[in-house]
């Protein structure tokens, strides 16, 4: 059992180790429209993502990858088609942490208490709470002091990290990430995308990555889904072939660059 | 001299020196032009007429302030409880805010005598018509921020399986406060107005009489100097109330704009 769940006495955050098959996902046919006389937002789109894997979904904006983030974790139902998420059982249910394109904070929350809210809202003793934030803290980079601070005193990456920790501290089965980097410079976005790739090689969570960056779902994940617009579809997979764990150095090698412009090359012949 | 305060004085200073040359172009033109007293007294006939009746002046203040402070709070706490009710049902919301809305355009002045007329002449109808002046931007403020929450936020609480009630009371009501203030801040300066008028109603009870009778009790007397001291005197009011609610609120704030200071 993980710290966590010892401190709080609840069975809820264990590791996904102990819950055999809730981090999968399984999509068939889905679909989703927002009204019947709008073309639909997601089509026919079959989507199968094992226990532990990190796959990224690459498309243009306005694809629908947002949405299919939403289908996912449960924020939305597929109009049509059969999306399962988690294991069979009904009684227990995938946990899912998800981080948003913005950093989403609450304002008036300082870091320990925006990380800790997932955990509140679950009704968790207070100290447990703490003791969980204070240990994803140090997970995603951030110093003990900084849990004192407000969102308006750190900077853009500071808050992503504030972000990607409260996704972290219910221990989620599944992690879904919304271009959580997208509007950090190329440097921090490198080094963020090094950090989540630890802490994944750690603690084994399935990962599903939604950017529209090549290079960066390239280095990331074990499979790459391209996607086309109106209406949102997969139109190919790429097998990343790369060994884990990843190093910042992969990125300068011939392979990789040549993968990333083949990738690059098929998604704009798809999307034309 | 500290920086702060030096900076302090230079936004003071433009404002002081514009009212001391208004004062003076004033003085002069009355004096000058020899302008009855009846008609536009002079700024320093206003100040001896507001020292000579300083202590009816005073206690018209303190009368006045009282209902617009009673009003006020009244105004906070019926419009948070009503904004409250809106923001928990969509059918009563669309049901009654646009009443909300269209009471607001009811000139107070019309149904005031109404007021009078169902809870009798003195303080409590004076407290009602500043009720009703201050309240509805506290409604409309309130209910704005309970419901436009943002869609990021609301998935992360949705996503979270948090109840209606930690929704309310860990989303909905803070990121509300913000507005809560504006709204307090309209409706505080609303409430001296409110006060005033409601006054010119019900407020000729010896006991009630403040500045709202004060100002309608100078007309027949020609006493043109003392009405421009209650006029100077009610403007003071509002602002101190304002100030209040404005330092109230940056105080109740300080942790949704916690780190603004440094930038």
């Amino acid at each position: 059992m993980t710290d966590l769940a010892r401190a709080s006495g609840k069975g809820a955050a264990s590791p996904a180790a102990n819950k055999r098959g809730m981090g999968m996902i399984s999509a068939q046919q889905i679909g989703i429209s927002f009204s019947p006389d709008q073309p639909a937002v997601l089509e026919g789109l079959d989507l199968h993502v094992g226990e532990g894997d990190f796959i990224s979904i690459l498309g243009p904006s306005g694809c629908g990858k947002s949405t299919l983030l939403k289908l996912i974790a449960g924020l939305l139902d597929p109009t049509v088609g059969k999306l399962e998420v988690g294991g069979q059982t009904d009684d227990s249910q995938a946990e899912i942490g998800f981080v948003f394109q913005d950093p989403t904070l609450l304002p008036w929350r300082n870091v320990i208490d925006n990380i800790r809210l997932p955990l509140e809202l679950r009704g968790y003793p207070v100290k447990a709470q703490l003791e969980a934030a204070g240990e994803i803290q140090e997970m995603v980079g951030l110093q003990p002091e900084d849990g004192l601070k407000y969102p308006r005193m750190l900077s853009g990456g500071m808050r992503m990290r504030v972000s990607l920790a409260r996704a972290l501290v219910t221990r989620p089965d599944i992690l879904l990430l919304d271009e959580p980097f997208a509007a950090l410079d190329d440097m921090l976005r490198q080094q963020l995308n090094e950090e989540l790739l630890a802490i994944w090689e750690k603690h084994g969570q399935t990962i599903v990555f939604v950017t529209h960056n090549v290079s960066e779902a390239v280095f990331l994940s074990q499979q790459v889904y391209l996607m086309q617009s109106t209406p949102g579809r997969l139109v190919g997979q790429v097998q990343v072939p790369f060994p884990f764990p990843r190093q910042a150095a992969l990125r300068g090698e011939a392979e990789f660059a040549r993968l990333v412009a083949d990738v690059g090359r098929r998604l704009r012949e798809g999307v034309a | 001299m500290s920086r702060p305060s030096h900076r302090f004085l230079r936004a003071l200073l433009p404002p002081l020196v514009l009212l001391l040359l208004v004062l003076v172009a004033w003085q002069l033109v009355v004096m000058l032009l020899e302008i009855k007293p009846y008609l536009l007294p002079s700024p320093t006939a206003v100040v001896e007429a507001a020292i000579e009746h300083r202590a009816e002046l005073f206690s018209a203040i303190w009368l006045t302030g009282r209902a617009a402070v009673l009003g006020l709070l009244i105004s906070v706490l019926l419009g948070t409880t009503t904004a409250l009710l809106f923001s928990q049902s969509r059918i009563v919301r669309r049901s009654f805010y646009p009443y909300a809305i269209a009471l607001q355009t009811v000139p107070i002045v019309a149904i005031a005598p109404l007021i009078v007329n169902w809870f009798g002449e003195g303080f409590q109808s004076v407290v009602v018509v500043t009720v009703i002046i201050s309240l509805f931007p506290v409604i409309t403020n309130v209910t704005t921020g309970l419901t436009s929450i943002d869609e990021g936020l609301h998935d992360l609480f949705q996503l979270n399986h948090a109840s209606r009630w930690q929704q309310l009371v860990k989303l909905r009501i803070p990121s509300a406060m913000p507005s809560l203030v504006t709204g307090a801040r309209i409706a505080a300066g609303l409430a001296v107005v409110g006060a005033i008028v409601g006054e010119f109603f019900a407020g000729s009870l010896v006991q009630d009489r403040g500045l709202g009778y004060f100002v309608l009790s100078t007309v027949p007397n020609l006493q043109t100097d003392l009405l421009f001291g209650c006029v100077i005197a009610a403007t003071l009011l509002g602002v101190v109330m304002f100030a209040a609610v404005s330092l109230a609120g940056r105080h109740l704030l300080g942790r949704w704009t916690a780190g603004m200071e440094t930038h």
